[in-house]
Formats: structure tokens, sequence, C-alpha cells
């Protein structure tokens, strides 16, 4: 065990403990919701299927878009604690350890974000979300 | 640097068969598919920036290196997920699941599921790259 493990998981740090259940908790959500996601994607449907019309077709029912935003809360806040406890394993220098994982954060948040916006904001007919928002202002 | 080398050799030469193969693919698998995941994010933002842009990146997942790739990572999530599930099971029940022989059984069944749930997935992803659809839906639709 390197020091910043044995600080971090050597004491009684009630997060960690959370960590811990989160993993297995969020876990056993995924084997559901991601599993099926598969299933639906590659094995009823197929790849080749997928294009605009499918896509924006599914996210006219709330029942699909609530189910997406499930799946990507978990999925990457499960991966995320994961590639955590990964860079904490093998990154032991103080100085890379915090950029790494500061920059994973960041990632993480835009990424949730980016990912939450489109399942609720888009629109069919101009199809315009946030990015463009953004640019019409900047086009100005 | 040398330490985290050092480190991550450690855990790629130690010999501990299957409960060593087992962890080494489930830290791969899962980060594998958090590196996809954030991949998958990027795509699926540009159904909302337009559809000529989505589409236009589409050919992408439809070509057939793509199809191999992601053959791949099904496997690594199938066995990621049914190993976590031998995980959760040998954690919360170890009077039950720790024993060796359990869990020697554990590890078994776990190949088999992902290979069970790989499979046939796996034919359906590459049956299009030889101008097959076998998309369960297609079949039934007819
Ligand atoms: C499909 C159902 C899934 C189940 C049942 C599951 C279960 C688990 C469990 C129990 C752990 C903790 C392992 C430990 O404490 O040693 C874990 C770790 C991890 N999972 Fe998952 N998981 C699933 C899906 C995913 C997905 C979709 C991702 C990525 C987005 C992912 C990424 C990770 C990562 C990066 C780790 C850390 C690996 C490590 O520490 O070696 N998992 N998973």
């Amino acid at each position: 065990m390197s020091a910043i493990s044995r600080l971090k998981y050597g004491s009684p740090n009630r997060f960690e403990a959370f960590s811990w259940y989160f993993m297995r908790v969020s876990g056993a959500v995924l084997l559901l919701v991601a599993v099926l996601h598969l299933l639906i994607m590659h094995v009823w449907y197929g790849v080749d299927a997928i294009d605009y019309r499918f896509v924006v077709g599914r996210w006219a029912s709330p029942l699909v878009q609530v189910y997406d935003l499930a799946l990507l809360l978990f999925a990457i806040t499960h991966g995320v604690n994961g590639t955590r406890w990964v860079i904490d394993d093998y990154i032991h220098s103080r100085g890379w350890n915090l950029t790494l994982k500061a920059a994973l954060y960041v990632l993480t948040v835009i990424f949730i974000l980016m990912g939450a916006t489109v399942i609720f904001t888009f629109d069919p007919d101009t199809s315009t979300t946030a990015l463009n928002t953004v640019a019409a202002v900047f086009a100005r | 640097m040398a330490s985290a080398v050092a480190s991550i050799w450690q855990g790629i030469t130690y010999r501990g068969k299957d409960g060593h193969y087992a962890w080494m693919l489930h830290r791969a698998g899962g980060l594998g598919i958090v590196l996809f995941l954030f991949l998958h994010i990027l795509d699926i933002f540009l159904v909302g920036v337009g559809e000529e842009i989505f589409e236009f990146f589409l050919f992408i997942y439809h070509s057939a290196p793509a199809k191999v790739f992601v053959m791949a990572l099904l496997f690594g999530v199938f066995f990621h997920a049914f190993n976590g599930v031998r995980i959760i099971l040998v954690d919360f029940w170890p009077e039950k699941f720790s024993n060796l022989k359990m869990q020697r059984t554990l590890f078994r069944i776990v190949v088999v599921m992902t290979l069970l749930f790989f499979i046939p997935t796996a034919i359906i992803t590459v049956a299009p790259i030889f101008g097959v659809d076998l998309a369960l839906s297609q079949l039934v639709g007819g």
C-alpha cells in the first residue's frame, strides 16, 4: 500500500466506505440497465439501424429519456469512481495523483452536463442545443 | 513514474491463477468501458448539434473495424458485469461464497455466463460485415 492509499483507505474514512458500497449498489443497477441497453441496441435493433431519426424518435418518449439519464448517471459515476481507485493504486506521486484526479473530475462534470442536456433539450425541428445557442451568441 | 510502472508490472506478473485473471480482466474491462463511455457521450451529444454532423460520423460505427472493436467491448462489459456479481456475492455473503471451492465454481459460472451472452451478440455484431442482418427485430419483423 502506498502512503496515499494507507492515509485514505486505512483511516476510518466514511467516504471510502460509502464509495465501496456505492460500487456494489451501482454495479447491481448497471447489471440491469447497462446490459439491457446493450441487448436492445446490439441484439434487437442492431447498430446499423441507428441513425438520427432513430435516436430522436426514441427520445420522444419520456420513459426512454429517464432510462438514458439513469444509464448516463450510474455508468459515469461508477466508472469514474473506479478510475479514481485505479489512479490511487498506481500513481503514488502526490502531485500527479491530484492532477490526474482533478482532470478526471472536471471532465466528468463537463460530460455529465453534455450527456444530460442533449437528452432533454434537443429540438427535432431545429435540432438546436446548448452548443448551437452558444455558437449563435458568438456569431452575432 | 517508476513506482507506477513497478506496481502495474506487479499486478500483471503476480501468479494467482483464476482470481488473478478475474481481477485483471475486471480492471481492464472497467477502464476500457469508461474510456468508451466518454467517446459515446461525445457522439450522442452530436445529435443535439445537428442531423448532418451526427450522421456524418455514423460511418465510423457502421464500418468493419468498428464492429470488431465493439465486439471486444461487448466481451469486456459482459465479463465485468458477471464478475461484478461474483464480487458482490463473495463480499456480502462471505460465509457462503468465500471458500476456495465456491470461488472456483463462481469463476467458472462467470466465464460460462460471459460466453453465453457474448457469442450470440458477437455473431449479430459482425454479421453485417458479411452482408447478413441478424438483428432480432429484423428476423421477427420479417
Ligand atoms: C454492468 C454491470 C456492472 C457491474 C455488476 C459492475 C460491478 C463492479 C464492482 C462490484 C466493482 C468493484 C470491484 C472491486 O471492489 O474490486 C466494479 C469496479 C469497476 N467498474 Fe464496474 N460494474 C458494472 C458496469 C460498469 C460500467 C458500465 C463501467 C464503466 C462505465 C464500469 C467501470 C468500472 C471500473 C473502472 C471499476 C474499477 C476497477 C478496479 O478497481 O479494478 N463498470 N464494478
